[in-house]
This record gives C-alpha cells, structure tokens and sequence, in this order.
C-alpha cells in the first residue's frame, strides 16, 4: 500500500539525495546525454510498476548499455552512498523496481542483445533487456527451445531471473533457476564478476548464481545472462477439461500428474474469469457449459506419443468427474483457448479501479481448500476476489478487486484479507510467493511467514552483497 | 432440415517454403489439420441443428486419410461423413472439385442448406463455395458475418461485401460461404470422439456419381494451367523521418499515395 510505514535495509550508511555535482558526475560517466534524464523529466512510468500500488520516481534515469557503464555508475553510488535501483520493463507486482529511496534508476532496457548461441552446447547468452517473447522468436527456427513460460512475455530476462519467474510450463519443465548456467554481475562495489558457467554440473562452492536468481535487484546488478536450452518438442496438444465446480476439478490433479508423461501445464480457471477475459478480449471462449475448467498440456516429439499422454490423461480426467475433455490440438485451437489464459490479469485489471495479488503457493493437494479459504474471506470481508493460477505446482494468483471502495476501506479490507490468506498459507506449509517475489509488498508477510533465523540469514546475505545498503534498498528483507 | 458443411483437410502450417528454382512447394512434414476457415462452417451447421432441429453432414474430398477432418466433425457434434475420394479425382482444380462435389452432394437425397467456410489456408481461392451452388443451380451468400433469420424454406444473412454489408434472403436449398468470427468454433470433444470411434466415414466414388465421365474431374477437367509458382514479394523499405511538422507531411504523403478518401 503507498501509506505503508517504510521499513528499510540501508545498513549503516544513511543514503543520499543526489546533489548537482552527482549528476554532473553522472553524466561524464554516461556518453549519450539522452541517456540520462533527470527529475521531473522522468517520465512517471518509470514511478511504478505493473501494479501501481508502491509509487516513487528515482531521481536520475540512466538508460544503461554496457557492463562498463554500469561498473563506473556502482563505483560512483558506492563511494557516494546512492540508491541504486535495477529495472528491466516495469512488468513486476510487487514494487521490486521502484526506487523506493529515489537515487539512480538504471533501466536495462537498451541492453538488449542476443550475444551467443552455442549450438553444440545449447546455450543461449544474452543481454538482461532481452525480451520474454523475443527468445522465444530468435530461438523457434534454431530447433531449440527456452521452457520458462511466464504470462507477461514482454518481460525482460533480467526481470525473470531477478524474480525466478515460474510460468505455465513449471510442471514439467520448472522455473527460470533451472535453466539459468551463468550470470555476469556488477557488485555494489563496481567490480564485474562471472557466477557459474557454461558446464552441466556444479559442486564449487556456495551457489553464488543461485542467489543471485530471485534477488530482485538487492544483491548485484545482472549485466549478462547463459541460459540452458533444451530441443524444441515437436507436437504440443492442450485439453480443456471442464468439471462441475472448482473442488471437483483440482480434485483431479493429484491423478492427472501421476501419467506417465507428466504435462507441461495443469492450469484452472473458472467461469468468472474466463467471462472477464472474453469481455476483454472482444472473443468468446470456445466452451461456457461448466463453472470451473483444467487446462492440460501435453507435449512430445511426435503426435502418436502425445496422443498417448492425451487420451490417459482425458480418461483420468474423465474418472475423476470430468464433464468432457476438449482438444485443442491445432494452433488456432490452441490460440483460442491460450490467449483467454494469457490475458486473466489484464482482463481482471480493467474490470475493477484497483487491483493488488496474492502469489501463493501451497501444497497441491491445499489448492482446493485455500480457494474456497479465499472466497469466505470475500464474503466476510466484503471485498471481491477473483482467481486463477498453476494447478499443476500450487502456484495461486488472487487478486483483490477495489471497485468503488474508497481508499480507507481498501486499505483495510485488502489487509485483512491478505494477513488471513498468508496466515493460512504459513500453517498449511505454503510460501508467500511462487514467482511475483517479494519485492516491497510482501516484505512483512515474508518476515512473518519465515523463521527468524533464516530471516537474519537473508539479512547477512544481503549485508555480505551490500554492506552500504545502496541496492534497490527497501526490499525483501 | 439437412445441413451439408464441406470441409478440408489442409496442411498444418500455412508457412511452406517454395523451391526457387523449382516453384515446388516444400512441406516440411506430412502433418495435416482441418482447414481452419471450415471450423467456422461447421460451428454453424451445429448451432442452426440444434435451434432449428435436423441432421449434420460433412462432406470432404481428398486421399483417404482426409478421413481424419470428418471424424473430427463427427467429435464436434455431427451426425453423418462422406469421403469424396477416388484416383480419378487427382489434380482437380477448383472447378473440377467443385463439379465433384456437386456431384456427390446429389447423392445425399434432400439437403436444405450447404455451408463453407470462406476459402482454405492452401487453394486459397474462395471460389468452391461459389461454384458447387453454381453446379447445384441454387442461391449463394459468400461472406456471411451473421444468420438473422432461418426458416423451413428460407435463410436471411447479413453479408459483407468489403465496403457494403449487404442483407439477404435466399430460398433454400441454399449455399453460404461463412466468414471467419461468425461464432467462436466449439472444440472437438474427447468424449464424443470415443463415442464415434466405429461410426463409418462413408467413401463416395467416382462410380456413385452421377456424371461419371473421367474427363470432367481430376487434371482432364481442369482447365486451369499452373504457369508458375513463386513467393510473393515482400518489402520492408522504410523512411525515417525527423524534423518538424511530421503529421503534416504524413497527411500529405498518405493522400498523395491514395490512401485517404474525402468523406462523402
């Protein structure tokens, strides 16, 4: 919320307005002057992100497009005790690109080049502005294929790693930390180091790529990323699977996992959504006969095998109180049914004046329950919910829907309902985020949600990274 | 009422590579679909079966694993399938197919309606719709966006056509050509396609039709001739413009290339 108390992790050194010699420094540093823009001539996109709910413009943008560069700016904001806060597009939920404590912004998004394709080892090395979508388009005559599958395909890569985005393809290919090799970081010091590499296996000490991965922009600035790349399968099949109500369907999961080829999505819907994103998209939905819906994808090398894992899954389905089992088989098909999937969040955004998420995960076999846990507390609270998510890893996306509630009130519905739901998913043994991250939103539930002992970890984790404090300050822990 | 809705089987991806020396078409594989303009056909067969009543056929013509695009229809919802195949019928262009499948929608007894989709994602003519009714001696609608009024002995639609929407009323028998978006196509159904696993796809031969003369279907009855085959051209020149008063000049570039009208 913007009115929240902020708490911060500036260790010793207090952090500094800049001051006109900073940005004369600044902008020696910086070759192109268009690249650094500063105050009010910020555009205010750069004040927020995707969900509008923490608001702080920085106070110097610099368009970065180099390692160097950015070395030179960490050396500076070191010495100077300036905040530095890392964004790639803006396309995060939880406030973990907003320069909370003003200072430098350095945007990435000019840092967008495809460096290496190493075929023989199929790796694929890029700069962290890359786009989601613009691997996928580089990779797709190459044979070879980048699984992590997030929503928003106009998100950067850098963005990904920093939040260890999951996506719709974690079930049977996980997430953005399985598939990242190697990582080139500038430290808060300036100085430029290599973590991991392009081999297979890694027992060399501490995992200093792995901490970096979901960090969110507080422990380095990500400057290049090698990412592992599998072959491309050939035939994708998806089925959509309507049950009479929401229990019946996730009640089917556990089962539909247990095929000997495990599917690459177990996605649920329900009506409410699906008539959301209809309505948004200007399309309607290929079915409307049922409440709640199972999207399944298969994929395979051929259509004969992805028949097999179809016709077994469409028979588990169907045992364990499917209505049918539609096939989406072709790629009009697919599209049709995908695109309503991919646009849930936009489509939920433009029904309401406000919305703020909950990014679960819990247990599989807990989905179910918290869900129906979730629309109590709508009707307790008197704030409507609205929901979709991964059921295939657990992974739930609840959003919080203001509509016409003034702004009092939903501050303190929304925390009501959110403090209930994390508490709720704490005892079942679930986590407060499955991809989003913890950024500035989360921050107290993840304080209450983990032990204090690991939470004084992260604390000297990101003191070892950051003794000054001057990284994306005011965020995770 | 009996509804026909012709359909075909087309390759999976519409993106094929031709051989430039050769003009030949290069498939990367021999992986097929259902025509993807014909699922919109067959969404409206269906939904005027199950307002009005009546029996579903889909009609197709092609080698016989073109069964595959029927049986699909029968897990979509419909009652019967015919597969127009015979040896005679290969190299058939568009007026040699159309004279086909005129000639085995005739023995289908009485068909009150016949529907197609707007064109296929490889012919990519649109002209066998027009044709067959042509053959078939009765009415045809081309481009129809929506169905305003059915009855037992008419059809009214509203047809677009490019600059007027035009709306019509037809006696049937009738043939219309739907355009894509007319309903959402419903997905075949996992449950249906077990259900229809034994329901045969019947075959229709050159010896069931009527005209039985070879030199009126497959290359003798095609009076089209492939001179050449080529990709077409593509462009990507571009201006960059900077400097002042852009729009202005954009105004008069697009009216100096025709691109604007005055408004009547």
């Amino acid at each position: 919320m913007p009115d929240t108390p902020v708490t911060t992790n500036t260790g010793n050194l207090a952090l500094r307005t800049l001051e006109s010699h900073d940005i004369e420094h600044l902008r020696a540093l910086v070759d192109d002057p268009k690249r650094i823009i500063v105050g009010n001539a910020i555009h205010e996109d750069y004040s927020h992100d995707e969900l509008h709910t923490l608001v702080h413009a920085p106070e110097v943008l610099i368009e970065a497009v180099s390692t160097a560069e950015i070395s030179a700016i960490m050396r500076y904001a070191s010495a100077k005790g300036i905040a530095v806060t890392a964004r790639g597009q803006g396309t995060g939920l939880v406030g973990g690109a907003v320069s909370l404590h003003g200072g430098i912004m350095l945007s990435l998004q000019k840092m967008n080049k495809f460096l290496e394709l190493d075929v023989e080892n199929m790796l694929l090395t890029v700069e962290p502005g890359v786009l989601l979508m613009e691997i996928a388009e580089y990779l797709a005559p190459t044979g070879l294929f980048y699984p992590p599958d997030p929503g928003e395909k106009s998100a950067t890569i850098g963005g990904n790693i920093s939040t260890n985005a999951g996506g719709m393809r974690a079930v049977k290919y996980g997430v953005t930390r399985d598939y990242v090799r190697s990582l080139e970081v500038v430290l808060a010091s300036g100085e430029v180091v290599e973590v991991g590499g392009k081999v297979a296996k890694n027992s060399s000490g501490y995992s200093i790529k792995d901490l970096m991965i979901g960090s969110e922009g507080t422990l380095g600035i990500i400057t290049k990323a090698t990412l592992k790349l599998i072959g491309q399968p050939k035939v994708t099949v998806s089925l959509l699977i309507p049950f009479p109500d929401l229990g019946a369907a996730i009640s089917a999961v556990p089962a539909i996992l247990k095929v000997r080829q495990v599917p690459t999505a177990v996605e649920f819907m329900q009506r409410e959504v699906i008539e959301a994103a209809s309505e948004y998209l200007g399309r309607p939905f290929p079915d409307n006969s049922a409440d709640a819906y199972l999207l399944v994808s298969c994929d395979g090398p051929t259509r004969r095998i992805v028949d097999e894992s179809v016709d077994e899954i469409a028979q588990v389905a169907l045992g364990h109180g499917a209505i049918d089992a539609f096939l989406a088989d072709t790629p009009e098909r697919q599209l049709s049914v995908w695109s309503t999937r991919g646009t849930f969040l936009e489509a939920i955004k433009a029904s309401t004046s406000m919305i703020d998420e909950c990014d679960v995960v819990v247990p599989r076999n807990e989905v179910a329950s918290f869900i129906t846990f979730s629309y109590e507390l709508q009707a307790k609270h008197g704030l409507r919910l609205m929901s979709f998510g991964h059921a295939g890893d657990g992974n739930l996306h609840i959003y919080a829907l203001r509509d016409d509630l003034d702004e009092a009130t939903w501050t303190t519905r929304v925390e009501a309902v959110f403090a209930a739901m994390y508490d709720r998913a704490h005892a079942i043994g679930g986590k407060v985020s499955g991809e989003h991250g913890i950024g500035f939103a989360k921050m107290r539930y993840l304080a209450s949600s983990e032990q204090e002992p690991t939470i004084r970890l992260m604390q000297a984790i990101k003191r070892a990274f950051d003794p000054q404090g001057i990284l994306n300050p005011g965020k995770i822990v | 009422m009996t509804i026909v809705a012709l359909i075909k089987q087309v390759p999976l991806t519409s993106e094929v590579a031709l051989d430039p020396k050769t003009g030949v078409i290069q498939r990367e594989s021999g992986e097929t679909k259902m025509n993807p303009y014909d699922l919109y056909a067959l969404e409206t067969a269906l939904r005027i079966s199950q307002t009005h009543g009546g029996k579903t056929i889909a009609l197709t013509m092609g080698p016989p694993q073109a069964e595959a695009v029927v049986r699909e229809a029968f897990a979509m919802g419909f009652d019967e399938g015919y597969l127009l195949t015979d040896r005679a019928f290969a190299g058939s262009d568009v007026l040699a197919t159309s004279h086909a499948l005129s000639q085995a929608i005739r023995t289908l007894g009485q068909v009150d309606l016949i529907i197609t989709g707007k064109q296929t994602t490889d012919g990519d003519t649109g002209q066998v719709g027009a044709e067959v009714s042509e053959f078939l001696g009765i009415p045809c609608v081309a481009a129809v966006q929506q169905l305003l009024e059915i009855s037992e002995t008419s059809i009214t639609a509203t047809s677009d056509t490019g600059t007027t929407l035009m709306t019509v009323r037809v006696e049937l028998p009738a043939l219309i050509a739907v355009d894509k978006d007319i309903h959402q196509p419903r997905l075949p159904s996992y449950v249906r396609m077990k259900q229809t696993e034994k329901r045969q796809v019947r075959r229709i031969t050159l010896a069931d039709l009527p005209d039985t003369d070879r030199t009126h279907y497959g290359l003798e009855g095609s009076p089209t001739q492939v001179v050449k085959i080529f990709p077409p051209e593509s462009n990507t020149d571009f201006a960059l413009w900077t400097g002042v008063d852009i729009p202005g000049r954009l105004y008069e570039y697009l009216q100096k290339e025709k691109f604007l009208q005055e408004l009547a």
